[in-house]
């Protein structure tokens, strides 16, 4: 008989539009972080090390990266005879074919898959933050307080935490009412996005509410158990938990790392954090390169000047080249001469020579105001960028580029050239 | 494939010095990221050859360790995989592997169940890359009976402690001398050998019949004018790291940029256990100049053509120069190493100086308390 006490549904179908053309191709989960790692290896890590063995991994935008990525769970150790990761994509049934349209949704179409393994509690996962979590823990709260639900919350500022959704609690920490993005928050206690359901409670709520169109569990789900009286707690974490939803915050997150002593350690020997590595060879630092405050991947070649940077697998960075505040990811090249200033460069780019980037003053973006900030060149996955070029601040480039896509050799700050992928 | 193979990882030897107290040479760490095995077991699964027996036998337990999976090399199969294969007490032997021969001698079994026509022969301390099927098509072709892999030595370097072969124009070999005093030629036996395993069935059987355990000694050499052995010189990089000098050359080729490409970028990759460390780190007060990193390394001072391997902690203030530093050595503030290999898992103290003089490469093993320090 097969049987699991607490298996995850993560739910890893979103594109993540905030980080522009860095979701272009891939889905934010498969988003690389930390010079060698993609965000979903952080649930997925906590997921193991909390004892969770089965996994449905539930995907919907640009899945390639992410499946070749988990294949069969190795790094994880989560190939697994019964239970280990599996991904769940949409599918076609008889009577309909439907996307993924809500996360509640999202689950509600695999009730299968979770009744397959016969679970006393079902844990869900959003793919998009980085933090280290004992899942466990959170279930002996859900436990000894008998709860039909338990979400896990953080306590932030209480002056951010109209950004948030939060909860306000009794004693018990029973939860009495929720309130989203309040503009005069009562609590500081923000929703992390992470629950823990009754197998039943979660089943018969997905059930009754199958008929709402964008089924999500922030709006719908927990309201409507919290409504019929269901026992619903929260779970106060305390811990490193960073959103990594915008290119700041993401830029920022990266950057923490390469503190003397970051808040978020990875070299921790406990609670390790697991991702496939492709690339196992070490990185060579030249005769005449500078590496300062920085973290660099397997295989990574440095000619040249890194300060203050994030620098994955298998890059190179030629002789001559400046790189400062900035993240690149693997298997990018940069360019002898090049000077790269507060970039976000994406996988497999190639970048001139003799380039500058992230000069000049700062302009908001004309298309994508909101999502191009904070000075921050963004390059996604792929491109190509010629020798001699300048590019401003607030910029974004995506898709192979020439020498004509720049007028007089310069993309002036604000402006983007996207050329290729889906975010447009 | 049409071959099974066989690597023979038993050995240790005193050239490698006090290296050697802990490990055998195919557990040695090489090239920052792997382990002198790997490149064996990498040629093998690239080489599609998919059923591999592992000869061990001095200290094996770093070996088995690394061994402990065999997905990282691709052979975690239901039919062939990998074999690990330690001297066990039976009830008609009671001995240690006396020999290479013997090795696979006592291990029969695995060669009369298998039914592949051919097996490949290696050694766990070659550090090279060699597709074996191109041997094999040389060894049909030929019609020979073994096949031994030679490649030439440059000019100047030391054969003696190799078998020196000495082929004809048809590549057939007519002289093989074992680790001899005075060298003849610089072709040298790489210790890869491609045979029929019926043949080698049936030369093992002799062997044990006549109490005989080498096999250079007892087969090659013994056999060379009965039965058809040829040379196949293969291209490339080869190099054994057998002994203190040729480990450090070794490993000291990877700063070469022709080298690091040809075993890290061209096809076919080499592959290693992974051990899930985070990328290495460079706080305020590193300087590095020529010098291979590896994963888990946090550096805080100078280090200048040098191999660091994974999870070295250099402490601020400190100098390495012209140095292998093994696995998951701390060193403490203010010291200076140079010339040195430092054994794995060392504690070095702050404030101290290790200095190979005179050419000699300094070995380095320290047993100090880490958190004492």
């Amino acid at each position: 008989m097969i049987k699991k006490e607490m298996i995850a549904m993560l739910l890893a179908g979103g594109q993540g539009s905030r980080l522009g053309v860095l979701t272009s191709s891939i889905a934010k989960p498969a988003v690389s972080f930390g010079g060698k790692y993609r965000i979903i290896d952080f649930p997925l890590s906590n997921c193991i090390n909390s004892g969770v063995d089965t996994v449905g991994v539930l995907t919907q935008y640009q899945p390639l990266r992410l499946n070749t990525h988990i294949g069969i769970g190795i790094p994880w150790d989560l190939d697994r005879n019964i239970g280990g990761v599996s991904i769940l994509p949409p599918y076609e049934k008889s009577t309909n074919a439907e996307w993924y349209t809500g996360t509640a949704n999202a689950i509600y179409q695999n009730l299968k898959y979770m009744e397959y393994y016969n679970p006393e509690y079902v844990l869900i996962l959003g793919g998009d933050h980085i933090y280290k979590m004992d899942y466990e823990l959170m279930l002996d709260f859900h436990k000894a307080n008998k709860a039909d639900i338990t979400l896990a919350t953080i306590p932030v500022p209480i002056e951010e935490a109209s950004r948030f959704g939060v909860v306000i609690t009794d004693e018990e920490k029973r939860i009495l009412e929720f309130e989203e993005k309040p503009p005069q928050p009562r609590s500081n206690l923000a929703s992390m996005g992470i629950y823990i359901f009754n197998w039943r409670v979660l089943k018969q709520a997905l059930i009754d509410l199958s008929n709402q169109p964008g089924c999500d569990f922030g709006k719908h789900i927990i309201p409507y158990c919290h409504e019929r009286g269901d026992r619903v707690f929260a779970y106060e974490y305390n811990g490193y938990w960073k959103d990594v939803g915008t290119l700041t915050s993401y830029w920022e997150s990266n950057m923490e790392l390469i503190d003397i002593v970051p808040e978020f350690n990875l070299y921790e020997e406990f609670w390790k954090i697991y991702t496939k590595s492709d690339v196992i060879p070490p990185q060579y630092i030249a005769e005449n390169a500078v590496v300062e405050r920085c973290i660099i991947g397997e295989g990574t070649e440095i000619y040249g000047q890194v300060y203050n940077s994030v620098i994955g697998a298998g890059v190179t960075i030629g002789e001559g080249a400046v790189v400062r505040d900035s993240i690149i990811m693997k298997g990018t090249q940069i360019g002898e001469r090049t000077v790269v200033n507060k970039s976000i460069i994406a996988e497999n780019c190639f970048v001139g020579f003799d380039c500058e980037l992230g000069i000049g003053e700062e302009v908001p973006n004309v298309k994508f105001p909101k999502i191009y900030t904070d000075g921050l060149v963004t390059i996604g996955e792929g491109s190509v960028i010629p020798n001699n070029v300048k590019i401003g601040k607030n910029t974004a480039i995506s898709g192979g580029t020439t020498l004509d896509d720049y007028p007089s050799g310069l993309l002036k700050s604000g402006e983007s050239i996207i050329k290729a992928g889906d975010f447009r | 494939m049409r071959a099974i193979g066989i690597i023979l990882a038993g050995g240790n030897s005193n050239r490698m010095r006090e290296l050697s107290n802990k490990r055998a040479i195919a557990a040695m760490p090489v090239a920052g990221s792997y382990r002198g095995i790997d490149f064996a077991l990498s040629n093998m699964t690239n080489s599609h050859v998919q059923k591999v027996a592992v000869l061990t036998q001095y200290n094996s337990r770093s070996l088995n360790e690394h061994l402990s999976s065999s997905k990282w090399w691709d052979f975690g199969r239901k039919q062939g995989g990998l074999f690990v294969f330690t001297p066990t007490i039976t009830a008609d032997n009671g001995f240690w592997y006396r020999g290479t021969a013997d090795a696979i001698a006592q291990n029969l079994t695995f060669l009369r169940n298998s039914h592949e026509p051919y097996v490949v022969i290696a050694s766990g301390d070659g550090i090279y890359k060699l597709d074996y099927n191109k041997v094999l098509e040389f060894h049909i072709e030929k019609q020979a009976d073994i096949t031994v892999v030679t490649t030439e030595l440059e000019e100047g370097e030391d054969c003696s402690r190799f078998g020196i072969v000495t082929a004809d124009e048809n590549d057939r070999i007519v002289d093989f001398q074992e680790k001899p005093l005075v060298v003849s030629s610089n072709l040298i036996s790489t210790g890869i050998y491609v045979i029929r395993r019926r043949l080698l069935i049936e030369l093992l059987e002799k062997c044990v019949e006549e109490d005989r355990h080498d096999f250079v000694k007892d087969v090659l050499i013994r056999y060379k004018d009965m039965k058809k052995i040829y040379s196949y010189e293969m291209e490339g990089y080869w190099n054994n790291i057998a002994s203190v000098e040729s480990y450090y050359k070794t490993n000291m080729d990877f700063l070469k940029k022709d080298i690091r490409d040809y075993f890290f970028k061209k096809y076919p990759d080499v592959y290693s256990k992974i051990d899930d460390l985070p990328p290495a780190k460079y706080n305020p007060g590193s300087v590095m100049k020529n010098s291979l990193v590896s994963s888990g390394c946090i550096v805080n001072g100078v280090v200048e053509n040098s191999i660091l391997f994974k999870k070295v902690y250099v402490g601020n203030n400190c100098t390495i120069k012209n140095s292998i530093i093994l696995n998951d050595v701390h060193i403490g503030d203010n010291t200076h190493i140079e010339n040195c290999i430092v054994e794995s898992r060392n504690t070095i103290r702050p404030n101290t100086t290790h200095i190979g003089e005179n050419g000699e490469i300094k070995i380095v093993i320290e047993k100090n308390d880490r958190y004492s320090l």
